[in-house]
């Protein structure tokens, strides 16, 4: 199961970039999952709790929203949902010129993150 | 203060990086890697001993690594061969990545390799999302495993360079249907070559070592349709 390395890799990308901003405590991961990336959203969810654990992240939710697959053909310029098991030759001339538009992404998109609130700058001393 | 902040991040990015940086190494060194991806019982460590001896035979430096979640025969299998052989346990880890692959070869690899195989963990799902820095990526599945067994795995058979097709001399007995298996194959890898082997009977042995030896001359290797997202590249 490779969820568990890609959940841990999510942890470790985000607490670097947590690190980075000041930020101490991440609540909200989303990510993009294509069709096409072989990942089961299940498995990741139950991954994502565990790699979470004793972290930054510690409780944060993850959001995955699904991408479907689409390819387009360079031929005759026919898009289409590739579906899955994927169809990548082109429905309507069957050229094997198929290009994936969307579909394999595994990416982070964005996290929620509390930053130390920024000292309150004095303007004026009197 | 709470921030929703865009990150952007490929997850297997690092990866990718580690990945492309073995592949220049080894490049520069004259090493080329060949993954082979397959389920359990494939009958990949067959081939490749055969694979090994044929490369021995025609004066190629020639090694092998074979990762395994757990102890396993394999080594001493290819060992018989004479090339430089390596077993790496992956303690339960179902697949390689390129970083834990480089370590493995640092110190081990023979200077003068001009191929290495690696024999990933056995199954096709794990081990498809990771590029290990391979020249020709090669999925194999014997004519036991079913004429749909690309479209239960299609990353693994959408991403292969090469699709291999193993025990063939048994393809008769038990019913293997070659051609629903190439439509099959060629649905989720429009276009990728699908080589017919039996280590039995010595079919398709010196074709593989060809294709592999063609890939490491810089001869262009097939572009699978799903390797060529531009959602993968976009940074
Ligand atoms: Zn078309």
């Amino acid at each position: 199961m490779h969820e568990m390395s890609i959940a841990m890799a999510v942890v470790e990308q985000v607490t670097a970039a947590a690190l980075d901003a000041g930020a101490d405590s991440v609540q909200q991961v989303r990510l993009e999952v294509g069709e096409l990336a072989g990942v089961v959203p299940e498995a990741l969810a139950f991954s994502f709790e565990l790699a979470c654990g004793g972290t930054a992240l510690e409780g944060a939710e993850l959001i995955a929203e699904p991408v479907p697959g689409r390819a387009r053909c360079d031929d005759c310029r026919t898009e289409w949902p590739t579906g899955m098991p994927p169809k990548l030759w082109c429905p309507s001339c069957s050229a094997s010129s198929a290009r994936l538009l969307s579909g394999r992404e595994l990416r982070i998109v964005s996290v929620r993150w509390t930053e130390e609130p920024e000292p309150v700058r004095v303007l004026e001393e009197c | 203060m709470c921030r929703v902040v865009d990150l952007q991040q490929a997850v297997l990015a690092r990866n990718d990086e580690h990945a492309d940086l073995l592949r220049a190494d080894l490049a520069a060194r004259g090493t080329t890697v060949v993954n082979l991806l397959s389920s359990p019982g494939s009958g990949k460590t067959a081939l490749l001993e055969l694979e090994l001896a044929m490369a021995r035979e025609r004066g190629v430096p020639v090694a092998a690594l074979t990762a395994d979640l757990a102890t396993e025969n394999d080594a001493v299998r290819l060992a018989r061969s004479g090339a430089p052989v390596k077993q790496v346990l992956t303690d339960g880890l179902c697949h390689l990545e390129a970083r834990m692959l480089a370590g493995h070869l640092d110190g081990w690899l023979p200077e003068a390799t001009r191929l290495l195989f690696v024999e990933n963990v056995g199954n096709l799902v794990c081990p498809a999302s990771y590029d290990l820095g391979e020249a020709l990526r090669v999925v194999l599945a014997s004519v036991t495993e079913g004429e749909d067994k690309p479209l239960k795995y299609p990353t693994a058979f959408g991403l292969a360079h090469l699709v291999v097709v193993t025990k063939t001399d048994i393809a008769r007995a038990v019913d293997f249907d070659e051609g629903a298996f190439r439509v099959n194959v060629a649905q989720v890898n429009p276009g990728v070559e699908v080589l017919l082997t039996s280590a039995r009977a010595g079919q398709g042995v010196g074709a593989l070592l060809d294709r592999a030896l063609a890939a490491g001359d810089g001869e262009p290797v097939h572009r699978p349709v799903m390797a060529a997202s531009s959602a993968h590249h976009h940074s």
